[in-house]
């Protein structure tokens, strides 16, 4: 017998330890269960208690209902959570972390939040996951304390501090520690000074509200002071910030701008023709990119990050041939007659944008940003979003392309003989129509590419053009007809200018005192910034 | 743009009948009904839907037996987004095709500009959209929101539960954001808040670089008090404004943005993921649960023939208001607008959103509020809704020139503009 008193007594241990997480289990699961029942104030007191239960599972949940992923499976009234995966959602045990299935997110029912509440998440996941293996997540954490300080977290912090290794993070743990230590009422004021320091070397514009916070709610007087002095500082160096930030906007919108006149740069530029349709070949550019990515969508959508330059050469097709089109049926009878060409293309913007209308529908359509193209990332204080920076990168490299096919090939050379004196270059055996359909088909063409980069920040709808038009009249007037350099320069102009009115006059007086500005400057400059010189003039 | 519209309507075919009545019905002539929505321009994303939900209701009508023993019949003018224009067909539709009843317009200045016209020849319109009230007119039924039955509980409930301190009230610069925006500061003046803690900007129609304004909305929200925008900005230019927010980062947590424009149909463009949590406040979403609305969004979606097609706060205003002028001509017994003018006020009908809606003798009708979060999948969750119905102020109370101005549409008093401290109609304001 002897022999199996130690077994009984593992026997009993081993029961005492299964009924102990049974318990535990049982009350996660009521903890849980208080979390998708009652009003928002009641799920408020339940997060509380989720969090204060120190169970592991509790960040993982707490953070899957902050995201939204937190559902209800009405059949057996399991909380789970689901991760998206393509249509369907992949479902885990929210109290065990087992796997659970799949259901489609119409079978499921969603545990819903409202912004008080993922605030709080945030604010109590950012404690509970301060000693996370992943560096990533204990900065989030660290970002999240720091933006809304709660006082209760110190001990957890200064805990996590002494653990940190990473350089960069525990400078983050320093500033959340500075932010907690402001927020809190009863922290002696020599540290919060010295806090104030800490926030104030962060210096962006969450340091700043952090700064002006305590400045608001410090009852010390020399607390206050300090927290002045500090807002104050800050304030200085991000408003020289702010004039790099308007800079690169404007470099930014003139990129935008030169995208959309470059085009109309050639057709209108070289060879003279007003066409009111060019923001039409923009528009058909941007449909182009959205039919690609819908067949990649549904085809292969593995390639969705390459949508975009799969289209790029389409969009140049589509609305180069289009382009051909519209000259050798329409604009090469009116040579000569700008104000019929003026009324003929008109009326045929207003044609492809109801035929696209019936197509497509009245309706935006969506174009995705593919990965590489979304995200931002810090240069010192200033926010550069990789979707703005890549159609800077590739209006710039529209812009060289174009400069080497004008000046390096034949057909450059064909053009630019053309335009300057049609007789001469017909004698001298160019055939002039055809050159002329290419030049509006490469003109044309251009705009398509043009659309594929604008429908990423504007809306793919029948209306895209139109709200291009003037803006691309503008910018080729401005430069110098006949110049693309000129295009390049007024673009750029035009986007700065604009970017540094905006914030003080309004968009809407900004845009005012723009064409105020080019009305007057081309009555001082008729052939704008960059004008062509010599006999081609005539 | 002149020019354009008259191209455009020399394209777009005049009179489109739809539903039109079988030979078999051959004893009386059919009740027509004009549709005046933009189908071609700048707002016909907007308002193509809500000639396609006329053209439903109309023919589940006549599948009940239409109306008075006669077929109903739509006919379909496209304004083409221009506001002249709107008055011309007006006109048409009331004079050449001797319509009952109109259901049309989106923006308030296509209202105005069709007002005289419905007012001369004693037509009957019924405008579906949120507007910036300050107008009650003897010819036309508002099933829209007028402000207090949208902006000022959004605004009510900033306040209380996110404990908003500082405000952005941003807008396209027009008429209905330009007057709501007057109100809502008043308003915001009137509960304490001090105007450096205002900010109002307005940029054009179309507006698509937002980088500076939004950036400047940052900058104004870093002050340490929460800040929330109210945003009635219109049309295409919320989508790149909305771009723009997730670019920058600013999350509904940070910087709350509430939208009285803003409804599903909108966001069907927009990959909403990174706009989780920012709000709407409408009469209506189409996640509200309940049998009618339910019936609504799947006869919908057949009548379409598109799952995916959504629903939205309008098209509920039109529902609504074709139901109203159903009773009101079975009330009445004739179609004539003078009996029907009479016989409305007090008809109540089921709205979608769980209630019965009410005409008030101003015009307007009864709505509850509901304040919604954008969620992933594009949709509307009801976050906050008023206990019960709300009445309509068509005149403000936080304007000067409006606070003394009531309207009555019934006998004796018949007036759209009462003055009760002078006691005769008339007011200011019209």
């Amino acid at each position: 017998m002897s022999f199996l008193r130690p077994l009984a007594g593992l026997v009993s241990a081993l029961v005492v330890v299964l009924f102990a997480t049974a318990t535990l289990a049982a009350d996660l699961q009521s903890l849980v269960t208080n979390l998708t029942t009652g009003g928002f104030g009641d799920r408020e007191t339940a997060i509380g208690a989720l969090a204060a239960s120190g169970d592991p599972r509790a960040a993982p949940i707490l953070e899957a209902m902050g995201a939204g992923n937190l559902y209800v499976r009405p059949s057996d009234k399991t909380v789970v959570i689901g991760n998206p995966d393509g249509k369907q959602l992949v479902l885990e045990d929210a109290i065990t972390g087992k796997p659970a299935g799949t259901a489609t997110e119409a079978e499921l029912e969603r545990v819903r939040v409202n912004n008080r509440l993922r605030g709080l998440i945030e604010e109590t996941v950012g404690s509970l996951t301060l000693m996370s293996p992943d560096a990533r997540v204990r900065r989030e954490a660290a970002e999240s304390l720091f933006k809304r300080p709660n006082p209760a977290a110190l001990g957890a912090l200064d805990a996590a501090i002494a653990a940190e290794k990473d350089g960069r993070v525990k400078a983050a743990f320093g500033e959340a520690r500075a932010a907690l230590i402001l927020a809190s009422p009863d922290e002696p004021k020599d540290k919060k000074i010295e806090a104030l320091a800490v926030v104030r070397d962060r210096g962006d514009r969450e340091a700043l509200g952090v700064l002006q916070a305590a400045a608001n709610n410090a009852t010390d007087p020399d607390v206050k002071a300090a927290a002045n002095a500090a807002a104050g500082t800050v304030r200085q160096s991000l408003a020289t910030w702010e004039a790099a930030q308007n800079v690169w906007y404007g470099i930014s919108l003139g990129s935008v701008l030169l995208l959309a006149a470059i085009g109309l740069a050639i057709t209108f530029g070289t060879m003279g023709v007003i066409n009111m349709a060019h923001g039409e070949m923009v528009m058909l550019g941007a449909y182009t990119t959205f039919v690609v990515q819908e067949i990649i969508r549904t085809r292969a959508p593995q390639l969705f990050d390459a949508s975009l330059v799969i289209a790029l050469p389409l969009a140049f097709l589509v609305a180069g041939v289009v382009g051909i089109a519209i000259e050798r049926s329409i604009i090469r009878f009116l040579y000569g007659r700008p104000l019929d060409t003026l009324l003929a293309t008109w009326g045929l913007s207003l044609v492809l944008q109801q035929a696209v209308r019936s197509i497509f529908g009245p309706s935006n359509r969506e174009v995705g940003a593919p990965s590489w193209m979304s995200g931002t990332f810090q240069v010192g204080q200033l926010n550069v979003t990789y979707g703005r920076l890549w159609i800077v990168v590739f209006a710039l490299a529209v812009f060289a392309t174009l400069m080497l096919l004008l000046r390096k090939t034949p057909l450059g050379l064909y053009m630019r003989a053309v335009t300057q004196n049609r007789p001469m270059a017909s004698a001298m055996g160019i055939r002039t129509p055809r050159v002329d359909a290419l030049t509006f088909g490469l003109g044309s063409g251009i705009a398509g590419l043009a659309g594929v980069a604008l429908s990423q920040i504007d809306n793919v709808s029948p209306n895209l053009g139109q709200g291009y038009i003037i803006d691309s009249f503008m910018v080729v007037v401005f430069g110098g007809v006949g110049n693309l350099f000129g295009t390049l320069v007024g673009a750029t102009a035009l986007g700065i200018v604009n970017k540094f009115l905006e914030p003080y006059a309004g968009a809407v007086l900004g845009k005012i005192l723009v064409l105020v500005f080019i009305i007057l400057f081309i009555q001082r400059r008729p052939r704008g910034l960059f004008a062509l010189k010599g006999r081609s003039v005539e | 743009m002149k020019l354009g519209s008259i191209v455009r309507t020399g394209l777009v075919a005049v009179g489109l009948l739809a539903g039109a009545a079988s030979g078999a019905m051959a004893q009386a002539p059919p009740i027509k009904v004009g549709i005046l929505h933009s189908l071609s321009g700048t707002m016909a994303i907007s308002e193509t839907t809500l000639k396609d939900v006329m053209l439903m209701l109309i023919e589940e009508q006549n599948k009940k037996g239409g109306l008075l023993g006669r077929k109903l019949e739509a006919v379909v003018v496209d304004p083409a987004s221009n506001w002249p224009l709107f008055a011309e067909k007006a006109r048409e539709l009331l004079q050449k095709d001797k319509v009952a009843a109109v259901f049309g317009c989106w923006t308030s200045v296509s209202r105005k500009s069709v007002l005289p016209v419905f007012e001369e020849l004693n037509g009957l319109l019924f405008y579906p959209v949120q507007y910036e009230g300050e107008e009650s007119q003897r010819n036309v039924f508002y099933t829209g929101a007028a402000p207090n039955q949208q902006a000022i509980p959004a605004v009510d409930y900033l306040m209380n539960n996110e404990k908003v301190q500082r405000w952005v009230l941003a807008g396209t610069d027009y008429v209905y954001p330009r007057t709501t925006n007057k109100i809502l500061e008043a308003y915001l003046k009137l509960k304490g808040v001090k105007p450096e803690d205002i900010m109002i900007n307005y940029t054009p129609f179309g507006h698509s670089d937002w980088q500076s304004i939004v950036a400047d909305i940052k900058k104004f929200g870093s002050a340490g008090k929460k800040t929330a925008v109210v945003s009635t900005i219109n049309g295409d230019a919320n989508v790149p404004f909305y771009k723009e927010l997730g670019n920058q980062g600013i999350k509904a947590k940070d910087i709350p943005v509430v939208a009285f424009s803003v409804g599903e149909e909108e966001l069907a463009g927009i990959d909403t993921k990174p706009l989780v949590g920012h709000l709407a406040a409408w009469n209506y979403f189409e996640s509200v649960k309940n049998p009618t609305n339910e019936a609504f969004i799947k006869a919908w979606q057949t009548f379409t023939k598109n799952p995916k097609r959504v629903t939205n706060d309008p098209m509920e205003a039109h529902v609504i208001g074709f139901n109203m002028w159903v009773e009101a001509v079975k009330k009445a017994g004739t179609t004539d607008p003078d009996a029907v003018i009479d016989a409305i006020v007090g008809v109540a009908v089921p709205n979608l959103s769980g209630g019965l809606s009410a005409m008030m003798p101003n015009h307007h009708i009864t709505k509850p509020v509901l304040i919604g979060e954008i969620q992933g999948n594009g949709q509307f969750d009801t976050v906050w809704q008023t206990p019960g119905l709300l009445v309509a102020q068509e005149w403000s109370p936080y304007l000067p020139d409006s606070k003394d101005l009531i309207a009555d549409w019934r006998k004796p008093m018949n007036c759209g503009n009462f003055n009760v401290v002078t006691g005769k109609c008339g007011g200011k304001g019209k």
